[in-house]
């Protein structure tokens, strides 16, 4: 790669009591690319995730977003630099309505006296801009965007969450197994809407159990194993089952990946 | 368009009409159901309506002249002011106990301040206002940061602050006509005007503006939509950006906050000031108009306004009551009748989704 990095991370280390979850991790998103990682259960996927995303702070090892340091203490901090997340449990709050979700904690105001002294809600404006981003990825099988979140489909839901963070996200996007819990095609529409995303320039770090979708979309994978990197390969040049048996150590990764 | 996998190709043939559902096969039970999940504060009003009517039919003119129906508006202005503050607190899945003795012991600062030391009458509200907000801040701290259930937490302050009423008043009632001589400005909720026969107070006027600006700022406000979000899931709300911590002290302290101004409408509504009102059961009142307005108690559900409905069923209902010569018991038992229906009702709407 040419290119620089839009976001590496060096050396994380994170330890839970006795259990060492990243043990001197490395990571690199380079721009407008879908990284998928993949790795084991408790080989330390969310941790990283977590770490980059700001809802955990590493012990030890930087991170660097656009080549200036950073550290995040919390979620908001890391949205505020840019950083996006879809949550598995997607972080929808269900009574309230999809336009209310896709502006929670960063609302409009009306403008003038009614925003400034009320504190009144620009409900228009929040509404057109969430319809325009539904549409825009073409969601809009969504009738009315004042309806609860909890009267949508599982699919629906997701489609609110990642236009939430596509609508946001101005660095990167962090999406974690978006397709888990969906239907064959549901699962489909979510990943033309990862694709969509990528087009509009933003990179994505997809966290995924499923093989096929990861290496469908991915443009790299980023293997993990026991709390750190183990190599970054092609998906091109591997087969599934190549990444099936470097992530659980029945093969050596070629010396080639190792460095990458 | 991603390259299509091959169990996928099967997809090309499916039903592309996206939820086109038979519109005659919802049934009239379902349509209800969903009205009344979009529209919380229906279900309260319904019954009010029907209460009312009902009772109408029953006791006759006498009931429905506007001096009677004036009459429990007056009588319900405390509980309902304090039930505007349970609703907050309620809607974050919180509840909170010691509502009721806030407002005493406020009442009882405002008194002492005013009376007792000659205070300015002005300065002694704000006294007594900032403590209620002091007592609902340490509710609020408590349950933010130490985490603890709020049920706990404001089951040891409500006998906390009661305790603490009796011994710094040593129970002495404060006279009314002590109150009227030297600080008639804590009667003024008390004042009242005439519409024809409708008898109206500025504590009945302060429970409506009360209603009615709590609930612009829950619907209309950032604010608003933070504490429903963290009462419907607070990791979400979390996870969200919404600062949940300082969303649950804020709530916690305008609940003490509001306390301590009911505290000046009761002086208002009762003339004299007594300590002993702390035994009272007007937190248990203020959870009953509450739930009977249909707010949720797993929170992030109602409306506020439903609150203030469900302080009038309890109003018209014992007033019916009253002039139909009922033994008072049975307004205790209708009251218990109410607010089983009124949570079987919300798990029914709640039910809507699944």
């Amino acid at each position: 790669m040419t290119q620089e990095p839009i976001l590496t991370a060096r050396g994380l280390v994170k330890r839970y009591g006795r259990v060492t979850a990243l043990n001197s991790c490395d990571f690199d998103l380079y721009p407008g690319e879908i990284l998928a990682v993949i790795g084991d259960n408790g080989a330390g996927k969310s941790t990283l995730i977590k770490a980059i995303s700001g809802a955990v702070v590493p012990d030890e090892g930087i991170i660097e977003l656009d080549g200036k340091q950073v550290l995040f203490k919390s979620p908001i901090e890391a949205r505020e630099a840019g950083i996006e997340t879809v949550y598995q449990n997607l972080a929808l709050s269900p009574a309230l309505s999809i336009a209310d979700n896709m502006f929670l904690g960063r609302e409009i105001r009306k403008p003038g006296f009614l925003g400034d002294w009320l504190r009144m809600l620009d409900r228009p404006a929040m509404e057109k801009r969430a319809r325009d981003k539904l549409t825009e990825l073409g969601l809009m099988t969504i009738q009315n965007i004042s309806q609860a979140v909890e009267t949508l489909s599982g699919g629906q839901r997701q489609g609110v969450a990642v236009a939430r963070a596509a609508a946001f996200g101005s660095k990167m996007v962090i999406m974690d197994e978006p397709t888990a819990a969906l239907g064959v095609k549901e699962s489909r529409r979510v990943l033309e809407l990862i694709l969509d995303v990528k087009k509009r320039g933003l990179p994505i770090v997809l966290i995924s159990h499923n093989m096929p979708h990861v290496f469908e979309v991915a443009d790299r994978i980023h293997i993990h194993r026991l709390g750190r990197r183990l190599c970054v390969i092609d998906p091109k040049q591997y087969t599934m089952s190549d990444a099936v048996a470097f992530m659980t150590g029945a093969k050596l990764p070629p010396e080639a990946a190792l460095a990458a | 368009m991603s390259q299509v996998q091959e169990f996928e190709k099967a997809l090309a043939n499916s039903e592309t009409s996206v939820a086109a559902f038979d519109e005659h096969g919802t049934s009239l039970v379902k349509r209800i159901q969903h009205f009344l999940h979009s529209t919380p504060a229906a279900v309260p009003l319904i019954v009010l309506v029907l209460s009312i009517a009902v009772f109408g039919v029953t006791i006759g003119g006498r009931f429905f002249s506007s001096y009677t129906l004036t009459l429990i508006l007056q009588q319900i202005a405390i509980v309902g002011i304090l039930g505007a503050a349970q609703t907050l607190v309620i809607l974050t899945a919180g509840i909170d106990l010691s509502i009721g003795v806030i407002m005493v012991i406020s009442a009882v600062i405002m008194g002492n301040c005013a009376v007792t030391y000659g205070l300015p009458t002005l300065l002694a509200v704000v006294i007594g206002l900032a403590a209620g907000g002091a007592c609902g801040l340490l509710n609020g701290l408590l349950v933010a940061y130490m985490k603890l259930p709020p049920f706990i937490v404001t089951l040891g302050t409500w006998n906390i602050v009661m305790a603490t009423n009796f011994i710094y008043s040593a129970n002495e009632t404060i006279r009314d006509a002590d109150v009227d001589v030297q600080a008639p400005l804590l009667h003024l909720f008390g004042l009242n005007f005439k519409v024809g026969t409708a008898v109206l107070t500025f504590g009945v006027i302060a429970m409506v503006v009360l209603v009615l600006f709590l609930w612009y700022v829950l619907n209309h406000t950032a604010w608003g939509r933070h504490v429903y979000a963290v009462g419907d899931d607070p990791e979400a709300a979390k996870l969200s950006g919404i600062q949940t911590k300082k969303v649950l002290i804020s709530v916690y302290t305008l609940a003490g906050l509001i306390a301590a101004f009911a505290a000046w409408v009761s002086i208002g509504r009762n003339g004299s000031i007594s300590p002993s009102a702390a035994v009272t059961d007007y937190n248990l009142q203020a959870i009953t108009a509450t739930v009977i307005g249909g707010i949720s108690l797993f929170g992030g559900r109602g409306s506020i306004l439903g609150t203030l409905f469900g302080a009038m069923i309890v109003g018209v209902v014992s007033m019916g009551l009253n002039m139909l010569g009922a033994d008072p018991q049975w307004k205790v038992l209708l009251t218990g009748v109410l607010i089983i229906g009124a949570v079987a009702i919300d798990q029914w709407i709640r039910k809507v989704s699944v």
